[in-house]
């Protein structure tokens, strides 16, 4: 072998050694994704949506909060306009990670960032920034990002797909309706970390139930807004 | 049709979204504002799900010891705080929904 393909082997040995560490590093996490995406699957069918939609939606979309807020939407029959305003603006905290990820990934080719950006979720962001961010200079961290990120989205994908088949057997008398509240009080009370964060939730939760009469399911994007200012105001008086 | 073109916009504003500073860094900055705002974004969307779920029955506000639901929501959040633990507070929620409706 002539040094050149020493080499070029040797490359190819750190992505793939790389690549397995993003997988492995992202396990943990996956174990609390799959419930969530089985949730979803169960929810979307429950919603009316149809089977082929329900999985298209977590592969097109792939983000968990926003599609199951979508699918309660949508059996509530509200207009598509606020369906996806409504995932938007959940979605926004995305440009966050994006922001933060974004230095990391200045040297990469156009394909590798369209990619990436793909696969930048809560959970796949959280082990990449963290590799990222380890002190070491070493030059395929985007492959460690790759590997957690393909294993979230594999997870994502079959979870949903288990989901579904349920959703179809399971009879409404289980009341499997209230797993959203509940998926969304376990995401909820960890981010209330100080004060602010308590007085957004609060707000919001107290005009959602104000204007619950608004039409066009307004009111989810009313409370989101007066949550935003009271966190906002209560962090000023800091 | 509807759902089919929620999903391919939605996911076209959530891909948009993602990839925003990945295509544009060093020529975009996020205004100081959007940037303390984005972290009041999932309590203030999620608790606007959570309370009409928990609160509202047929249209009616309930505040009674006769919503099983808010008990269970109630009993939910406690062990969400105690534990931190995903898939313990969706059993505990459901296990406490299901024993209610068992008992009354």
């Amino acid at each position: 072998m002539t040094p050149l393909e020493l080499n070029q082997k040797s490359k190819k040995a750190q992505t793939r050694q790389e690549f397995w560490k993003g997988v492995k590093a992202e396990l943990p996490l996956l174990v609390g994704v799959s419930p969530f995406g089985m949730i979803y699957g169960v929810l979307a069918i429950g919603a009316g949506i149809p089977t082929g939609a329900a999985q298209a939606m977590s592969s097109v979309l792939f983000a968990g909060s926003a599609q199951f807020i979508a699918a309660q939407l949508y059996g509530a029959a509200a207009p598509g306009f606020v369906i996806l305003l409504t995932v938007a603006i959940i979605n926004l905290r995305h440009a966050l990670y994006s922001a933060s990820i974004a230095p990391h990934l200045l040297s990469l080719r156009p394909g590798w960032k369209a990619l990436l950006s793909y696969l930048l979720t809560d959970e796949a962001y959280a082990i990449a920034i963290l590799h990222y961010e380890d002190g070491q200079q070493t030059p395929h961290k985007h492959w460690y990002f790759l590997g957690a990120g393909l294993a979230l989205w594999l997870t994502w994908q079959a979870s949903t797909a288990i989901g579904i088949l349920l959703g179809a057997i399971i009879p409404a008398s289980w009341s499997l309706d209230f797993t959203l509240a509940l998926t969304f009080i376990a995401i909820v009370i960890p981010t209330l970390k100080d004060r602010a964060a308590v007085a957004a939730a609060l707000a919001a939760g107290i005009t959602a139930v104000a204007a619950y009469q608004l039409p066009l399911k307004l009111w989810l994007v009313l409370a989101a807004l007066v949550g935003i200012a009271a966190g906002l105001l209560l962090e000023k008086r800091k | 049709m509807k759902i089919w073109l929620i999903i391919v916009l939605g996911g076209i504003l959530t891909y948009l979204i993602r990839l925003s500073f990945i295509l544009l860094f060093g020529q975009m900055k996020i205004p100081a504002l959007a940037q303390r705002s984005l972290r009041f974004i999932p309590p203030a969307v999620l608790s606007a799900i959570i309370f009409p779920e928990l609160l509202v029955q047929s249209g009616q506000v309930n505040l009674s010891a006769g919503n099983l639901r808010l008990l269970a929501g109630l009993v939910a959040a406690l062990v969400a705080w105690r534990t931190r633990n995903a898939v313990l507070t969706i059993l505990a929620g459901m296990g406490a929904l299901l024993a209610l409706q068992a008992l009354l």
